[in-house]
């Protein structure tokens, strides 16, 4: 797309001679030769396959006799029909996740911005750290954790935190693992980094004398929090939500290992439709509306949040 | 608001001050309120890598590795005592290695275009860029396996590491720009003036300016394919990288040797960037 657009010679500059003319011609050409070969990369193995994937969600037909392109949109009603549940779900957990790991996260963030002093690059190193082992095998360790014997469970069960989550229908009975808890404390755990690191690079450029400014207009430090610090970290905010939500609404793995049947999200359903049921269909119109449903409110949060110029 | 915020301050140092050992202890929950949060936070951050390497130390009586039994050092002796596990974490530093080796180069290349260059369709690349980066990973995967299944391609390695490269480059071309960008133009104008090929101002000056961001672009690329499941489980086929090993393993059994893998990547990032980190101040240093 972006290529074929190179400028063809312009005409206005023929008056010139010929040796000052090829320079500029040749240096003008050279962003679409350095950009060339990695959007050419995009386009074939991002663009397109989304377009395919479009028109895939329009066809029918089996393995068996093949798949056309017959404009069936009914299977856009019938994949929402079937699905919602676990589409309302997937936003849902995402949702939730998002709040805790903004709420978990930013005192963290805060710590190493302004409080760790020589222990900041300690400190950030425990962050990032736990990227280097494989976040399956991390998941996996959770089913340890919460296992049901296991001292977690222990813990809120003898403190009677699980009644209490029970009845809430977070849990179900005197268990953590294969309920909504364990998925969406999955989730939250797994994407803590990709919170904590926008929040860190925001709040790390604040300056400190703004924090003085406040205090020697007499601002408790919760005031100076709330109009001083917060607002400029919302940039930060916005990044970290947005890197947070988006991988969580569509994944699969950790409702997968720590849900149940009854914890599935549509990560999960298009997975088995599209690797295991073999409708392709049904699992290009979910993912299509995933898609739409995810782009439309990133769109709007970035507009409401004023931070445009964040992409 | 700011009168009762003053009043709220001079009344809370009075109270403070009077019934002073029943109010240090809150007083000090108070201050570090923060600290102690952060410090919650981190603890859950590192519990399941805690966890992980306490377990490599297992010796489950199943095929799961979740109870906790009794010590052995057996995994740690033979870690490659499960069939196809060491196959796969090859397959996958092969993958991850080419994959950071093509996504840094064409990122790269974006990356100066982007920093350095007016062009038509501006607004277009930085979209295209973005886009991968706000897809939900489901979404590309299904939809780059249709365009492969459609085209009649045999999944496999090519296909891995076509979506790899595809999934890394916005991350190199954010890595790369935002250090191009930040950088001081006169520097390459003064290399000019001494009379340095463009060749040179590139090589001498442009390129160690930049290489930070490249090197974090690269990183970032070589941790995001090694660990890569979604897009991989989609295009693999029946190819078993190290991700798709233990996701199988969690169906039939989870070897305790994943966790000596698990703990051992750990143990070697940590130690690497301990070792930049000293690097980096011996450097420091030897400037001054």
């Amino acid at each position: 797309m972006t290529a074929t657009e190179a400028p063809a010679p312009p005409e206005s500059d023929a008056t010139e001679p010929p040796a000052l003319r090829r320079t500029p011609t040749r240096k003008r050409l050279v962003p679409y030769w350095l950009l060339l070969p990695g959007i050419l990369w995009l386009l074939v193995f991002f663009a397109a396959p989304l377009v395919y994937q479009a028109s895939t969600s329009l066809q029918t037909g089996s393995l068996e006799e093949g798949f056309k392109v017959t404009w069936h949109l009914a299977t856009y009603w019938d994949a929402l029909g079937e699905y919602w549940p676990q589409f309302v779900r997937s936003m849902g957990y995402a949702g939730i996740a998002t709040a805790l790991c903004l709420l978990l996260g930013y005192p963290l963030a805060y710590l190493i911005a302004f409080k760790a002093g020589r222990w900041r690059n300690v400190v950030m190193m425990l962050v990032i750290a736990p990227f280097f082992t494989s976040f399956l095998i991390r998941t996996l360790a959770w089913k340890t954790i919460l296992a049901d014997g296991g001292p977690v469970v222990g813990a809120l069960n003898s403190l009677h935190i699980l009644d209490v989550t029970s009845a809430l229908g977070i849990t179900e009975g005197h268990r953590v693992l294969a309920t909504p808890l364990a998925v969406v404390c999955g989730l939250t755990y797994n994407f803590l980094p990709f919170m904590i690191l926008p929040l860190y690079t925001s709040l790390e450029r604040i300056d400190p004398r703004l924090h003085e400014a406040a205090g020697d207009l007499y601002a408790r430090p919760v005031t100076t929090f709330r109009r001083v610090t917060f607002p400029l970290s919302m940039p930060g905010v916005v990044a970290g939500t947005l890197l947070t939500f988006i991988p969580a609404a569509g994944d699969y793995i950790n409702a997968e290992l720590l849900g149940s049947t009854d914890q599935k999200m549509i990560g999960n359903v298009i997975q088995s439709q599209f690797l295991r049921v073999l409708d392709y269909p049904t699992a290009a119109a979910l993912s299509f509306i995933l898609m739409a449903a995810i782009l439309a409110m990133v769109t709007i949060y970035i507009r409401k949040s004023g931070t445009e110029d964040l992409v | 608001m700011a009168a009762t915020e003053t009043t709220g301050k001079t009344t809370g140092k009075t109270a403070g001050t009077t019934p002073r050992a029943t109010a240090a202890p809150l007083r000090w929950l108070r201050r570090n309120v923060v600290i102690l949060a952060g410090l919650a936070t981190l603890a859950y951050l590192i519990l399941p890598n805690v966890v992980v390497m306490v377990f490599s130390f297992n010796k489950p009586h199943g095929r799961f590795n979740y109870q906790w039994q009794q010590f052995s050092t057996d995994a740690w002796t033979d870690p490659c005592g499960v069939a196809d596990l060491c196959g796969s974490l090859g397959l996958s530093l092969q993958i991850a290695v080419w994959a950071t080796v093509g996504a840094t180069v064409l990122g790269t290349m974006i990356a100066f275009a982007l920093a350095r260059y007016r062009f038509r369709a501006r607004a277009g690349v930085n979209t295209l860029i973005f886009l991968p980066m706000a897809m939900p990973e489901v979404v590309m995967a299904a939809s780059l396996a249709t365009l492969f299944l459609n085209m009649g391609i045999q999944f496999g390695f090519w296909t891995i590491l076509i979506a790899h490269i595809m999934f890394c480059l916005s991350f190199v071309v954010t890595a790369v720009k935002a250090r191009v960008m930040s950088m001081d133009p006169r520097l390459e104008q003064a290399a000019q003036d001494l009379y340095a090929s463009p060749v040179q101002t590139f090589l001498r000056v442009t390129l160690p300016i930049a290489a930070p961001g490249i090197a974090s672009g690269a990183l970032l690329s070589f941790a995001l394919s090694f660990d890569d499941f979604i897009i991989t489980n989609f295009n693999a086929g029946s190819t078993v990288t190290f991700p798709m090993f233990v996701w199988g393993s969690a169906q039939r059994g989870t070897p305790v040797q994943i966790n000596v893998i698990g703990t051992a990547m750990f143990l070697v990032a940590v130690l690497c960037v301990l070792a930049g980190q000293m690097a980096g101040t011996r450097r420091k240093r030897s400037k001054k």
